[in-house]
């Protein structure tokens, strides 16, 4: 094909995952030696995970590779069926690659706090001027721009979008094993070779023979596990915390004209809303984890409390809360905490778990958004949950939760102090003990 | 407390009950295009704009008992109603709403269809095409929807009548 030439011997990536990540294609090889996706290698994929499952230091470069992988096996399966275009073959291939490329360091946190957007970045690292768009558009000058609307899911052939973002696609087959792998849990596998014998192209999306849907079902107890064990962890999700907390006084001291030991220089572009592309590419965890060390120094004993925590994983302890806390116990905890000597923007924080990134497979409702799909024999699509009890059941089951995150001094250490024990008080009322 | 919450229960008590999940997802869609201060962040997906993370928002409302929402069996699916609470009610009285002056807005939107706002917010998703490519998007993305000429002329004469809203 016009733009890429079959490399003259195949290239293979070694994966503690798929065992062998093989690429074949020149524009895939040269798309991975882009400066864009080598930055993937310093930005970790479940960002701060590492500070509750120690092995979670593995990279979106990984998962990446893993996703083309997944992809180029889908690929294979779907050569020569019906509905399947092969020339989509090498644009499905370069979307897998490219789908995370947008993220930057510790990105949930930086994008709740500098209200920026992954996908956004995305965008304009492909269509921009980068390597990436160079290596893209050695395919045709509107090649970035199909690349782009694969990932923003806006792309024509919905089939091409959906093995890359639906409720069982390439992203989610690499990140739950590759998760559950460098986690070291034993939840998050299932047979995926199975699941990729039975997918089979439609024209609106991919779709599982029905003779597949015990794998099927393996794969959504995996998701709904690893949801809840992994990705809402409550120790994840108090580092998160302290993570946006330190990001939000960052942002308040610049604003108010604080004058920094160590000023936040690569921050100002985000915090003013004005960051360029090139700015955006250079940051990655390294750089934002030197700042961290460096504002453990600083004399603003929030910044520097705050990044002590985070560094020394002093986290914050958590309790559920319920209806009679918000409407009864709220805003005297807030004064209680300002008495203890504890601003209470910074050490009471309330977490949802919508404030989280993951979800895990709901049907939902008619035309809420595209459930996964059974084949039957005779060519008919029937809806997961409908045909399997097991995916009923669990899509049924309780899937938020809301915790109130403090520090753990509060509850120790009360003495005679009669404000840090009634804080205890209602604390303990919550189960925080 | 609960700024984003209560946003959403601000939209139910001027709103009214909301019927179904999908219509919801496009009422708050079409609110953040005319500078309703929504947080939630959106993907384009099949049936046009969505947010994962407003769907568990509201599930969390209702885990508090904030939003009352009642599940029918329709044929082959499920259909979802919301309302606020009375609880809901009060807790939007002790806090100071943090959305004011899109009532109007939110009512006008919950008069219509899921589908006709699905058709107006993926309009809207695309609002950096033509109107002749939005179309051909609209008619790629949504062929069985069959949307006509007539449903986009009803559509983008809706648009302008939220424009001069405010």
């Amino acid at each position: 094909m016009q733009g890429n030439r079959i490399l003259p011997e195949e290239k293979v990536f070694k994966d503690p995952v798929h065992r062998y990540i093989h690429v074949r294609d020149e524009l895939i090889w040269d798309l991975i030696g882009t400066r864009e996706v080598q930055r993937l290698r310093r930005i970790r994929q479940l960002g701060t995970t590492f500070l509750t499952f120690h092995g979670a230091e593995h990279t979106r470069f990984n998962h990446s590779l893993g996703v083309y992988e997944i992809m180029r096996r889908i690929i294979d399966v779907f050569q020569g069926r019906p509905n399947w275009d092969e020339n989509e073959r090498l644009l499905c291939l370069a979307a897998a690659v490219l789908h995370d490329i947008g993220h930057g360091p510790f990105s949930h946190s930086f994008e709740k706090v500098y209200d920026t957007d992954h996908e956004a970045w995305t965008r304009r690292i492909i269509l921009e001027d980068t390597e990436v768009n160079a290596v893209l558009r050695r395919m045709g000058d509107d090649f970035p721009e199909k690349v782009a609307e694969v990932i923003e899911k806006t792309y024509d052939n919905k089939l091409v979008v959906s093995m890359i973002s639906s409720q069982i696609d390439a992203d989610r087959m690499d990140y739950l094993q590759r998760d559950a792998f460098y986690t070291g849990v034993s939840y998050g596998h299932f047979d995926m070779e199975r699941i990729l014998r039975v997918m089979r192209p439609t024209e609106e999306q991919a779709v599982i023979k029905y003779t597949g849907m015990h794998a099927v079902e393996d794969y959504i107890m995996s998701r709904y596990q690893m949801y809840w064990q992994v990705y809402f962890h409550p120790v994840t999700r108090s580092a998160e915390v302290i993570l946006s907390k330190l990001l939000h006084r960052v942002k308040d001291l610049y604003e108010k004209g604080y004058e920094f030991q160590t000023p936040p220089r690569h921050f100002i572009g985000f915090i003013n809303n004005e960051i360029t592309l090139e700015e955006y590419i250079k940051l990655d965890e390294s750089v934002t984890m030197y700042y961290f060390q460096m504002w453990q120094e600083e004399e603003d004993a929030i910044l520097q409390d705050l990044c002590r925590r985070f560094l020394d994983r002093r986290l914050f302890e958590h309790v559920e809360f319920d209806q009679h806390f918000v409407m009864n116990q709220w805003s005297e905890l807030r004064q209680l905490f300002i008495d203890a000597g504890f601003d209470p923007d910074y050490y009471l924080v309330i977490d949802f778990s919508s404030d989280l990134p993951y979800d895990f497979y709901r049907p939902g409702e008619e035309e809420e958004r595209m459930p996964i799909h059974l084949l039957t024999s005779d060519d008919r699509l029937r809806e997961l949950s409908r045909e399997s009890e097991l995916v009923e059941a669990i899509s049924g089951k309780k899937r938020t939760d809301q915790k109130v995150y403090f520090p753990k001094e509060l509850l120790k250490a009360a003495g005679s102090d009669a404000t840090k024990q009634r804080i205890q008080e209602i604390l303990m009322d919550r189960g925080g003990a | 407390m609960l700024q984003e919450h209560a946003k959403l229960m601000a939209l139910f008590q001027a709103a009214g009950e909301v019927v179904g999940r999908k219509k919801l997802q496009k009422i708050v869609y079409i609110s953040k295009k005319f500078n309703a201060p929504f947080q939630e962040r959106y993907n384009f997906h099949m049936f046009g704009p969505y947010s994962e993370e407003l769907t568990l928002r509201v599930e969390e409302l209702n885990s508090l008992g904030f939003v009352e929402e009642v599940r029918e069996q329709k044929s082959g699916y499920y259909q979802y109603r919301y309302s606020l609470t009375p609880e809901g009610q009060t807790f939007l009285n002790q806090h100071q709403s943090a959305i004011v002056g899109n009532d109007t807005l939110f009512c006008r939107l919950n008069d219509n269809s899921s589908k006709f706002l699905e058709l107006v917010s993926t309009i809207l998703y695309f609002d950096d095409l033509t109107e002749a490519e939005v179309r051909d998007k609209v008619h790629t993305l949504k062929k069985k929807q069959n949307y006509s000429d007539e449903d986009f002329e009803e559509a983008y004469a809706f648009i302008d009548e939220l424009t001069h809203l405010h």
